[in-house]
């Protein structure tokens, strides 16, 4: 009697979705903290339209990865505290597969509103009138490998009480190529330049990430179950 | 209840010389059973014996430092997918989540489990079980804890698998839901199924023993240490006062 994976997939994929906008889910702290840290820069640079404008879209992008990173932190570790990970791990989609579900879960419930709202923020921030689409673009092309590296991290430090800032220390270095080519493809449409050489190694990124991503979680959240 | 409509062609679960080491220590080593379909086996031994160690090691979550854990003739290895196709484990955390209620829970437990939904008459009379019927729409946050464990408990039925491990199954429950726990392990080894029990507490079922303490290289290496520490002990005497 075999399973049909794609309706466990879609099983933990809902699951997750649910517990993210649930009270106590990740998904309304991610999104309240990328408005108010935009927010703050505003306040503390200062209202100089010039000033802000060159500093939007770092700033957005900036945010936007530490959100992220902080809504990562409970993405296996909830999961671990209560046994549901054993159970998980005994579902007919295999860890690698739940690692999937979980992070593409986390994709869709946490990081793609943040980049829904990215517009009003970017009025807030005077960001220049050709820099709005391609700075979504980048967005949607980039953040996936956020989620896809943050996993790997939330994984091997899942055991670790307190792991967050563990996390953040092995996590961050790898989202500077990220950050560098989604940045760099705003500044290049502000300049009239052509922006498709960094969304296209940003694309690249992520696929990477896709490929590893999942297998490399697995296999740090078998550790975690011994 | 309509489950009993199916039995399960299982077959014989069995453990050849298997050893676990866990944090450098040989928790037990040269460890043999052998669970036959409609057969109950009870882990006895003391606390730290490696009972719930063993049962995490059926599962595929440790590795066996030696030996190999079998199934009928397939040689099973961690993370295999049919080994955890055919398996439940219910250990000391009971895996719900408290901001769900027991039917969200049930649900997501049992689609994750099978890939299908289930009925909501067939979760009714698995709740009725244990009792929780009427529990079912309220939040898991408010259960006291002797009810989430009998919630977790019902994962054993959702996930209908032939190879039951239940760790301490019987923590914080009363007589009558240990009766309704006794009924419900008795129904699933007519049916075929096997069940591995870690148990202090007599259940009620008639099952094998096994011993882990008789595996376990705790009692024996103290033993060992203990004459060592004797004997360097006596060498470090005067010679006078030496016992030979």
């Amino acid at each position: 009697m075999a399973a049909p994976l794609r309706s466990v997939f879609m099983a933990v994929l809902a699951r997750d979705m649910r517990l993210a906008w649930s009270q106590g889910g990740t998904g309304t702290m991610a999104l309240s903290f990328f408005l108010i840290a935009v927010t703050l820069f505003a306040f503390g640079v200062g209202p100089e339209p010039q000033v802000l404008s060159r500093i939007a879209a770092g700033v957005i992008w900036v945010v936007a990865l530490l959100a992220c990173l902080l809504s990562l932190d409970r993405l296996y570790q909830a999961d671990f505290e209560d046994g549901s990970l054993d159970d998980l791990a005994l579902s007919p989609l295999g860890l690698a597969g739940v690692a999937g579900a979980k992070i593409l879960a986390h994709w869709l419930a946490t990081v793609l509103p943040l980049i829904l709202i990215t517009p009003l923020l970017g009025l807030f921030m005077h960001l220049g009138a050709d820099g709005y689409l391609v700075l979504i673009a980048s967005l949607m092309i980039g953040t996936p490998a956020l989620s896809l590296i943050g996993s790997i991290g939330a994984a091997l430090t899942v055991s670790v009480r307190r792991g967050g800032v563990l996390m953040a220390l092995l996590v961050l270095p790898l989202y500077v190529p990220t950050l560098i080519f989604g940045v760099g493809a705003v500044d290049a449409a502000l300049n009239m330049v052509t922006p498709m050489e960094n969304l296209a190694l940003l694309g690249a990124v992520s696929l990477v990430a896709l490929v590893i991503g999942p297998i490399a979680s697995a296999a740090a959240l078998r550790l975690a179950l011994e | 209840m309509d489950q009993s409509a199916h039995s399960f062609d299982s077959q014989t679960l069995s453990g050849h010389g298997l050893a676990c080491r866990r944090g450098g220590r040989l928790v037990f080593s040269g460890l043999d059973f052998s669970v036959a379909p409609g057969r109950l086996l009870f882990l006895h031994g003391k606390n730290g014996s490696g009972k719930s160690t063993l049962l995490r090691l059926i599962a595929g979550f440790l590795p066996a430092s030696a030996g190999d854990l079998r199934y009928g003739t397939d040689v099973w290895d961690r993370g295999d997918a049919a080994l955890s196709e055919t398996l439940v484990y219910a250990g000391h955390d009971n895996g719900l989540k408290t901001a769900l209620t027991l039917r969200e829970n049930s649900e997501i437990y049992a689609r994750i489990m099978t890939g299908r939904p289930i009925a909501a008459d067939r979760l009714l009379d698995m709740a009725d079980v244990f009792g929780l019927g009427a529990l079912l729409d309220r939040p898991v946050r408010y259960f006291s804890s002797g009810q989430r464990h009998r919630a977790s408990l019902m994962r054993f039925l959702l996930a209908d698998r032939p190879v039951w491990l239940m760790d301490e199954p019987t923590v914080g429950l009363d007589a009558d839901n240990r009766t309704a726990l006794a009924t419900l392990m008795q129904h699933h080894l007519d049916r075929g199924g096997i069940i591995l029990a870690a148990s202090h507490d007599p259940i009620g079922v008639a099952g094998d023993v096994l011993n882990v303490d008789e595996c376990n290289s705790l009692a024996h290496a103290k033993d060992v240490a203990g004459g060592a520490f004797v004997a360097q002990y006596n060498n470090s005497l005067h010679p006078f006062w030496r016992e030979d």
